[in-house]
């Protein structure tokens, strides 16, 4: 018996082994002497088209680009095959919420810095993929300011302003409040069969972006989150959203909330980032109608994620993988893509303050000016909050302590944070 | 070769003798050997290796830390989580191995009947099987969704109240072992399907002279003369139930993001928590420790099999001599 799990297990290691040595290193020669360059970002991020126009200006380069997994996923194939030093992409994404644990190995990235570039990125942005010493990680692709994404015609039906501008002054404007947002929130939940938003975890993340230090201290260690920011947070948006049956208890990303969408009548807001308005017109469903766009967001301007593309210190070919990744996140690509989705939020300041960026909009979202809407979300973030080399492993615990009270119900707001304060405790 | 000289080695000269006895004694060794040659790389070596990565810290990519001797393995044993993956593992392995191994042993008896068509179904009981075990536990996830789910709405329109599957213990273990058994009841049927080909038809002729019916031929034929094949299905099924990975991980799901086996473990399984330990919370060297008192549960209930097997073998030699 236990030969037969040796065996089971050598027979596994030894077909992983071939699978390993079979997916290259991000770059290899082929016969006819062309070099191949593989771009792995985590979601279809549209950047085919791209990626041909790259390869046109370089006969010699063929490049792979694949699209699997979630960002979770990613960040879990980085910390795997980073400490390989081989198994990556040439140009790897990264996202914001993990950067800071990333940067602490940044000899296994190719430095990106380029006197060039320099001011290509807003300052901020660029600022967060360099290291102490000057070495930058990763080119910033785009950012995520947030704004109210809502269906106006749950809130005409529940007798509610419908109207974006009315929505954007009804939920307070330029001074809109979380203590706002969820007051209207049980006006609305009162009135209507749907919930308020889409689910606590994102209600959560808005909210605690809005904190300059949030898990860490400014050295990166962690805080003690008992009585903290985070706490006062994790139980307001819980009262709210299950409580006040304001949450439509969803899990993000799940198969559930992808469906939900498809609903009429699950939930009336999403907190949107620039991004997402993407994933909301693809989870409802191009002829779906009621989805509209408010110019406001609670507690003064929110960012929620945004992200950077990189190049592992393992590629054979650095030069032109800066180079692939330098392209992508040019503004010229950047605005581009944001004139096809309808708007959106480059991280690059030429494309962020084009002429063309303003006057667009998008037909899904009720041809709301998403190109104003988003350029004035991005003015209005206030806060750039810290993400350390912890910011990932606490945020994860303190979600699933959402969920438990959010999505299973298994628990009530302050067992669930009794166990993220223990759970906090056993990492590491 | 010539066979002749092998099978009358003295009549050969001096120097085959010596070839061909060296040819006798060496060659089983090296026909065994690719096993054990690929089984020392890639099985003992890093088995070994594993147990050198958990008695120190260890960072998925910055490597090696201090030596903590057995730290890791006291900072698991206390932890509830590791206690709540190792009875999840044991409670989906209860919640598939019975369900499984009856319906195993029922379709395998079908399948023994004389069916037109014979190969066809044999084929097409394998096909869970060949599907690949995330694509089959994605679309499973999907049945199980707690909200819209189709499991959910027949339950519904049937007046049942609907389940959270995600939301306790048991539910999340049913539906995972729905997956598993799906994938494997087929392949298991057609192991005891060879062992009930490989059972003596005059046996059966005998009984039914007899006067045995049908189900008395299956519980006092078959049952009995299939009991070595039996305990093989059942070793290995432990075996793979105590490693469930992949099911588990897509479970509940959220496109590769989200908490790993349910917002409090409900579906945490060992291997996943161990894959959670090691590159969710980037500490290999906690994961390594946890990967050896996987091995340690797996001899422990591999031992416990062996035991009983060895019972029932021998209470069925007594029984009919």
């Amino acid at each position: 018996m236990l030969r037969r799990t040796a065996s089971t297990i050598a027979a596994a290691t030894a077909a992983a082994l071939v699978l390993a040595s079979c997916s290259t290193d991000g770059s290899k020669p082929s016969a006819d002497g062309k070099i191949t360059l593989e771009v792995a970002t985590f979601g279809d991020w549209g950047y085919a088209p791209y990626i041909e126009q790259w390869e046109a200006k370089h006969p010699d380069v063929t490049v792979e680009y694949e699209t699997a997994g979630g960002g979770d996923d990613q960040r879990e194939k980085l910390l795997n095959f980073l400490g390989q030093d081989s198994g990556l992409a040439c140009v790897e994404a990264l996202e914001v919420d993990w950067l800071g644990e990333l940067k602490q190995f940044s000899d296994r990235f190719a430095d990106l810095a380029d006197p060039g570039l320099k001011d290509r990125w807003f300052d901020w942005k660029s600022e967060m993929a360099t290291t102490d010493d000057g070495k930058v990680i990763g080119y910033g692709t785009d950012i995520g300011p947030q704004a109210v994404a809502y269906r106006a015609d749950l809130f005409k039906a529940a007798g509610l302003p419908s109207d974006r501008e009315a929505v954007a002054e009804y939920l307070g404007g330029a001074n809109a409040t979380w203590d706002r947002f969820y007051e209207v929130g049980a006006e609305f939940t009162a009135k209507s069969d749907a919930a308020w938003f889409e689910s606590v975890q994102g209600a959560y993340t808005a909210m605690v972006n809005q904190v300059e230090y949030a898990y860490e201290n400014e050295d990166g260690t962690r805080k003690d989150l008992a009585g903290s920011e985070v706490e006062r947070i994790f139980r307001t948006v819980l009262q709210h959203g299950t409580e006040q049956k304001q949450s439509a208890g969803l899990t993000q990303w799940s198969s559930d909330w992808n469906a939900s969408f498809k609903r009429n009548d699950t939930f009336a807001v999403v907190l949107a980032p620039s991004w997402m308005a993407g994933t909301i017109k693809g989870n409802a469903g191009e002829g779906f109608v009621g989805w509209d766009i408010a110019n406001v967001f609670p507690g003064g301007g929110g960012n929620w994620g945004g992200s950077y593309l990189s190049v592992p210190a393992q590629c054979k070919h650095p030069e032109q993988a800066k180079d692939l990744a330098a392209y992508l996140t040019s503004p010229e690509v950047t605005l581009d893509q944001a004139v096809k989705n309808g708007g959106g939020t480059p991280s690059q300041v030429e494309a962020m303050n084009s002429p063309k960026l303003l006057p667009l909009t998008n037909p899904f979202f009720n041809n709301a000016p998403t190109g104003r809407i988003w350029a004035d979300r991005a003015a209005a973030v206030e806060v750039v909050p810290f993400k350390g080399p912890n910011y990932k492993k606490v945020h994860d615990v303190v979600v699933a302590g959402l969920n438990r009270v959010d999505v299973d119900k298994s628990q009530s707001i302050d067992q669930s944070w009794a166990q993220v304060l223990s759970d906090l405790k056993s990492l590491n | 070769m010539p066979t002749r000289e092998r099978r009358h080695p003295h009549r050969a000269s001096k120097r085959r003798v010596t070839a061909s006895g060296f040819d006798l004694r060496v060659s089983p060794y090296l026909y065994i050997a690719p096993f054990f040659i690929l089984f020392f790389l890639f099985g003992l070596a890093p088995m070994f290796y594993t147990g050198w990565v958990a008695l120190h810290e260890w960072h998925p990519i910055g490597g090696q830390g201090d030596f903590v001797g057995l730290a890791n393995f006291t900072a698991v044993l206390g932890q509830g989580m590791f206690w709540k993956s190792v009875f999840n593992t044991l409670s989906i392995f209860v919640f598939t191995a019975a369900p499984q191994l009856i319906a195993a042993i029922f379709i395998a008896a079908v399948l023994d009947a004389n069916l037109r068509a014979g190969t066809f179904w044999r084929m097409a009981v394998l096909l869970p099987y060949v599907a690949a075990p995330v694509a089959v536990a994605i679309i499973f996830s999907n049945l199980f969704g707690n909200q819209f789910g189709l499991v959910n709405n027949l339950l519904a329109t049937v007046g049942l109240p609907q389940v959270q599957w995600t939301g306790s213990s048991i539910a999340s273990h049913i539906a995972i072992s729905t997956m598993v058994s799906f994938r494997w009841t087929g392949y298991n049927a057609l192991i005891l399907l060879a062992g009930m080909q490989a059972i003596p038809r005059d046996l059966y002729e005998s009984a039914s002279i007899d006067g045995a019916n049908r189900v008395r031929r299956f519980f006092s034929v078959t049952i009995p003369m299939l009991r070595p094949t039996l305990i093989f299905v059942i070793i290995t099924t432990t075996i793979g139930n105590l490693q469930i990975f992949d099911e588990a991980r897509m479970f509940g799901g959220a496109g590769g993001n989200g908490p790993v086996g349910g917002a409090d473990g409900q579906w945490k399984t060992i291997t996943l928590y161990l894959w959670e330990v090691g590159w969710r919370q980037a500490n290999l060297g906690r994961s390594a420790a946890i990967a050896w008192l996987l091995l340690l549960l797996i001899v422990l209930i591999g031992l416990i099999n062996f035991l009983a097997v060895r019972r029932i073998a021998s209470s069925e030699n007594g029984g009919k001599r």
